[in-house]
């Protein structure tokens, strides 16, 4: 049974189809990506599988349990984690309160470990943890959104476009950041529009064009694929 | 430079400054001349503070039950004048029984915290309810509209209010233990005010302490940035908006039964003036920060204590008491000319930047 299972789902933005008829699988322990041009549905795919948007038709499964009787925050409960695009941190709380925030569903409060390891992956925020957030550099705050994430100790994470906006060198760190997160365990499905970095890292990939999958395959082959080359690679 | 600067002025702004100066010109003469000609005491300012002091920290505990919902909402919550009166309205008659029996006279001090939880419950359950009655359902509305429907929950209140409990004053029992003067820090106050005082202020500490270190505090602030990401971090965002409009009313149903205690009395309008006027102090303070509120509701009380007797007096105006509270919403329409923002909202919008 695969960690994630998306069958045939359908999501609406009003009148607006923005997803027609996706299915895919996110097995545990993978790195997996979804790439795309903009407007492609990527986000619109998270927000539906976090539960923010209701697909229509079709059905989200995460380890066999349909995650459309759950409202957005109880599915947090379920394991799984958001980075949200443009990386959505509180602005006006400290670092540390961002992180309590992350481990906001966990009913233990031994954060302890889990900062101990926070701080090992980011140094930086160890430095900046009484600062508010909102003062913190691009690079900063996108390190912040993916801890804040960690703090859940959530078995899936979802990663919307954690390269946006970064200079090449940040873009770099933090794509060993989340093979790192990875490595200790947690399964990662990867939203990116940088697909060379997001393809060096997963194991398979999904390509998505208007609301739809056209491709499949494993990362090693759709670096190949002569359509991904042309349209996500900038090769002729 | 000086021609750019002298292009980006208009006519509006030239005459808003002269306005500006010639009512600032008319407190200082009217303050010079009320000190020089020595009318007033130094007790007697006394006590104008220590009236300013109690009637703001009473604006400051109803401020914040606006500024709080407009944090987390965008929403001006105009029923927030009748959830302050629903709570001393109510309690009025546990007071009142407790009175008759006796209890009050024996224990004069639980019957007092009685009173005061009893009518901090009420007024909590009324902003419950309307938020999870008229305002819930319209969550995703344009935000005219829950506006609209925040004044008709006041009008449905409010006349609620009259046909339960009559169009009638109601004199609220007074207790010997609060009647008289003592000295306190130094000064001779009058007992009630010293109570008033010491609860605004632990409450307003109690409330502080929430939102700055408690997990709802913090998930208050969260939801108030941004509800999406507040909801991917597992926050119930429609609980704690509830915690928030809960909050809001216990507080404000606290401010209900001291304003009772320091009047002596309770009626169905008697929401309107210092719900407004603890509304002009979120405003001046800034609204949506907690703080604020409670310096631009102290900062509200002293003008309208002091203002009349310092400079109204001063420029020869007949009766100056009568127009205290014209002094506050003129602080308000020049709060909102000069720093729409409020005295803290600067600071608010660099630390969101």
């Amino acid at each position: 049974m695969a960690m994630l299972e998306l069958e045939n789902v359908h999501t609406y933005y009003g009148n607006i189809h923005a997803l027609k008829g996706i299915s895919m699988k996110v097995e545990k322990g993978e790195i997996v990506t979804l790439i795309g041009a903009n407007g492609a549905g990527k986000t619109t795919t998270l927000r539906t599988i976090t539960g923010i948007l209701r697909p229509r038709e079709g059905k989200v499964t995460l380890n066999g349990e349909d995650l459309s009787q759950f409202k957005a925050h109880e599915i947090v409960y379920k394991g799984v984690s958001m980075v949200p695009e443009g990386r959505g941190i509180f602005g006006r709380l400290t670092v540390s309160e961002n992180l309590d925030m992350g481990a906001y569903s966990r009913k233990d409060k031994n954060f302890a470990p889990d900062l101990e390891r926070i701080f090992n992956l980011f140094p930086r925020l160890k430095e900046r943890r009484s600062q508010v957030a909102g003062t913190l550099s691009g690079g900063e705050q996108q390190m912040l959104a993916m801890a804040r994430a960690l703090m859940a100790r959530p078995q899936l994470i979802l990663m919307d476009e954690p390269s946006m906006g970064l200079a090449p060198v940040l873009v770099e760190a933090i794509f060993d950041t989340i093979v790192q997160i990875n490595k200790e365990g947690t399964t990662v499905l990867l939203v990116e529009q940088n697909a060379l970095m997001a393809l060096s890292i997963a194991s398979r990939g999904y390509v998505l064009q208007t609301g739809t999958i056209v491709l499949h395959d494993t990362a090693e082959n759709l670096k190949k694929n002569e359509m991904v080359q042309k349209a996500y690679l900038g090769m002729e | 430079m000086l021609k750019n600067w002298l292009k980006r002025i208009s006519a509006t702004d030239i005459l808003m400054w002269g306005i500006g100066l010639i009512i600032i010109l008319g407190v200082v003469w009217g303050s010079v001349a009320t000190l020089s000609s020595g009318k007033y005491d130094s007790a007697a300012w006394q006590n104008l503070i220590v009236t300013g002091l109690t009637l703001g920290s009473i604006y400051a505990l109803i401020a914040i039950g606006y500024t709080v919902v407009y944090g987390i909402l965008r929403m001006i919550n105009f029923a927030h004048s009748e959830i302050f009166s629903g709570g001393p309205l109510v309690a009025y008659y546990l007071a009142r029984a407790l009175n008759d029996n006796g209890f009050l006279a024996k224990q004069p001090i639980v019957g007092l915290v009685l009173v005061a939880l009893f009518s901090m419950f009420i007024s909590m359950s009324i902003a419950f309810l309307a938020e999870r009655i008229a305002y819930r359902p319209l969550r995703k509305a344009p935000r005219l509209i829950p506006l609209i429907t925040a004044i008709g929950v006041s009008f449905f209140l409010l006349y609620t209010y009259k046909g339960l409990f009559g169009s009638g004053i109601k004199d609220y029992p007074q207790l010997d233990i609060l009647k008289g003067r003592t000295p306190f820090l130094g000064m001779d106050i009058q007992i009630v005010y010293i109570v008033i005082l010491i609860s605004a202020f632990v409450l307003l500490a109690i409330l502080y302490s929430i939102v700055q270190f408690t997990k709802l505090g913090k998930a208050m602030r969260a939801v108030s940035e941004d509800k999406d990401t507040a909801a991917l971090m597992g926050i119930d965002v429609d609980q704690i908006i509830s915690a928030t409009f809960m909050i809001g009313g216990a507080l404000a149903g606290a401010g209900g039964f001291l304003y009772a205690l320091m009047f002596h009395q309770v009626a169905f309008a008697m929401g309107f003036f210092p719900a407004l006027k603890a509304f002009t102090s979120a405003v001046v303070g800034g609204i949506g920060n907690v703080v604020g509120a409670m310096i631009g509701a102290m900062f509200l009380g002293i003008i309208e204590a002091m203002g009349p007797n310092i400079f109204l007096d001063g420029l020869g105006v007949p009766a100056p008491n009568q127009l205290k509270d014209a002094i506050a919403f003129v602080l308000l329409v020049f709060i909102l000319i000069f720093r729409p923002t409020g005295i803290l909202g600067e600071r608010l919008a660099t630390k969101k930047a």
